[in-house]
């Protein structure tokens, strides 16, 4: 090996350690944060018996779930059965690895280990464990796998609940996975890359350069269609512990719980660092571009801008799961397919179309003045589908014809 | 649909699920920042009538008994069987004994609180006041035995009596 890939190689599996430690230890916190913000918005204390303030309480679980008895239920399937933690928990690992955490750093060092030789690294080295260039695929094609651990699980668990649990966790992910894809497209469409590094530097022109105004709804239906994914509350139809007891999870104990478990945390933080980058300028300190040249402490400070970004959705999973009662099942699938896929093709037609016009008919290249328009277009845009249209035709999962067309009537009045 | 879902004729007019959600989360966001109402038990506990702590356990409670005694500190029973008669749960073991003045006291008496349903029926039925039920909760042991008390432990409780309801003053003033 040359020094030059010993040298990416080190670095990489630093970024790793790194990558998979703050993973692990802040899903542990999220889990003691959900408690806390359930508790909060229920008038309780949440727990605060273990350590200063409760901090002690997820270091409690993990020692719980380890040394708990494991159970196997007597028909199941004994490999998959064991294999479905792993399927959905590895994805969901796998997905922290693709994100910008920071500003990209540079890194320079020339040494020599004695066995080990010379390791050379001199370059901007992105705060990412893979700065892939497929960035966004690779997070739609892993982020689907992650219905293989559900769907096995509910399946070999061999008992009712958890094969419907696992039976609506597929259709549903498989469902909003479409959705999501599609609401994508349009930030796709500004930036001309599906790289995060690009999508990131697409955003930096300052608060209006950040896509969550020009591309709004297309924000909106990532964020829906990021719950549904993520089987968080109104759309935990998986789990519903009030009509499949656990879902698909019913039959498993100890740490086999706990990977699911870490599992839907892990892939809370992804969504919520996607919609950070894809929206929220990633790590983008607004009104400043102080934080595009390249430094130790514009990583620091871009580090802790993602940081709370992140964390301001992570809370705001936990508030709107406190906040929404839990959608019936025919009505998700109708939101998915019926409001949110067809609301994602339409945006993307205008988008390119308004692009089109924006950028050859008027011929305007100035990014702020197409960004401005955009969102215009989505203030009227938000103005049907958030009022006009929103008088009980979005989440009407069972109507009838009949009911149907007096809908239409009562819009035209 | 195949599965015959019943249809709920919803408000149509007026209704908007994207401000109602909104509104949804301007409310747990309000209630998230308002006081909490938890009481933290093992420091905070309920407190008499008097302190007006956090919480305070009603005077009519029904808890684990308490005998009383009088001046010169015998148990004020003189077992004459009213409250074995009346328990509904049967878990008043009562022997009488009588000494050479012709006074009767209880040679056995124990209360299985693991079988008493805390009706308060033995304290409306003492014809001495002596056996109370007591407005008092803490009563975790380590061993099913240590349920049964005896005379000695019933005597020695020392927390407040229960004042049971009475008709004449339903309201408690």
């Amino acid at each position: 090996m040359t020094p030059e890939m010993k040298g990416f190689l080190l670095v990489t599996i630093v970024k790793l350690l790194v990558v998979f430690t703050v993973t692990m230890v802040g899903v542990a916190l999220l889990t003691l944060m959900e408690r806390k913000v359930s508790a909060w918005m229920q008038y309780r204390l949440g727990p605060n018996r273990v350590g200063f303030w409760g901090l002690g309480q997820p270091a409690a679980d993990g020692i719980k779930n380890i040394i708990k008895e494991e159970t196997f239920p007597g028909m199941a399937n004994r490999v998959l059965f064991t294999l479905a933690p792993a399927l959905s928990f590895i994805p969901a690992m796998t997905l922290a690895s693709v994100i910008h955490w920071a500003a990209p750093l540079p890194v320079q060092f020339d040494f020599a280990l004695p066995l080990l030789g010379r390791f050379h690294y001199d370059a901007l080295m992105p705060m990412a464990v893979a700065d892939l260039p497929v960035g966004f695929l690779f997070v739609l094609a892993v982020s689907s796998m992650g219905v293989y651990g559900i769907a096995l699980a509910g399946w070999s668990s061999n008992s009712k609940y958890a094969l419907l649990g696992g039976l609506r966790a597929s259709a549903q992910m498989i469902s909003y996975e479409v959705a999501m894809g599609l609401s994508v497209v349009p930030v796709l469409l500004l930036t001309g890359n599906v790289a995060f590094g690009e999508i990131i530097k697409a955003q930096q022109a300052g608060l209006f350069g950040w896509f969550i105004l020009p591309l709004f709804l297309a924000f909106h239906n990532f964020l829906v269609a990021g719950f549904a994914e993520t089987n968080r509350l109104p759309f935990d139809m998986p789990e519903a512990e009030s009509e499949l007891i656990a879902g698909y999870h019913t039959e498993y104990s100890s740490m086999k719980f706990s990977m699911f478990f870490i599992a839907e945390y892990a892939n809370m933080v992804t969504v919520s660092a996607m919609v950070t980058t894809l929206f929220l300028g990633g790590w983008d300190i607004p009104f400043t571009h102080w934080d595009e040249t390249p430094g130790v402490l514009q990583t620091i400070a871009t580090g802790g801008m993602m940081f709370l970004k992140v964390f301001f959705w992570l809370f705001f999973f936990m508030w709107i799961r406190w906040t929404l009662p839990r959608f019936r099942y025919d009505q998700l699938m109708a939101l998915g397919w019926k409001v949110l896929m067809p609301i994602a093709l339409a945006y993307v037609m205008l988008i390119a179309t308004a692009i089109y016009l924006i950028e050859t008919v008027a011929g305007v290249t100035s990014p702020g003045i197409r960004l401005l328009v955009l969102t215009l277009i989505n203030v009227g845009l938000g103005y049907i589908v958030f009022i006009v249209l929103d008088r009980g035709l979005l989440i009407s999962g069972s109507r009838k014809r009949g009911a149907a067309s007096g809908g239409l009537d009562r819009r035209a009045a | 649909m195949a599965i015959g879902v019943k249809v709920m004729k919803r408000p149509e007019k007026d209704v908007s699920y994207v401000r109602a959600t909104l509104k949804g989360m301007a409310i747990t966001f309000k209630k998230m920042l308002e006081p909490k109402v938890t009481m933290q038990y093992p420091e905070e506990k309920s407190a008499p009538e008097a302190e007006r702590g956090a919480w305070t356990i009603a005077p009519r409670w029904r808890g684990t008994h308490r005998m009383l005694t009088d001046e010169q500190g015998r148990s004020k029973c003189v077992a004459c069987g009213l409250c074995p008669q009346i328990c509904p749960a049967n878990c008043i073991k009562l022997v009488p004994g009588e000494d050479e003045n012709g006074h009767r006291y209880p040679l056995i008496y124990e209360i299985d609180e693991f079988r008493c349903v805390f009706c308060g029926y033995c304290q409306e039925v003492c014809p001495e006041e002596a056996i109370h039920v007591g407005v008092h909760y803490e009563n975790a042991e380590y061993s099913r035995d240590r349920f049964v008390y005896d005379l000695e432990r019933l005597s020695s409780q020392t927390h407040p009596v229960s004042t049971l309801w009475d008709p004449t003053d339903p309201k408690g003033e």
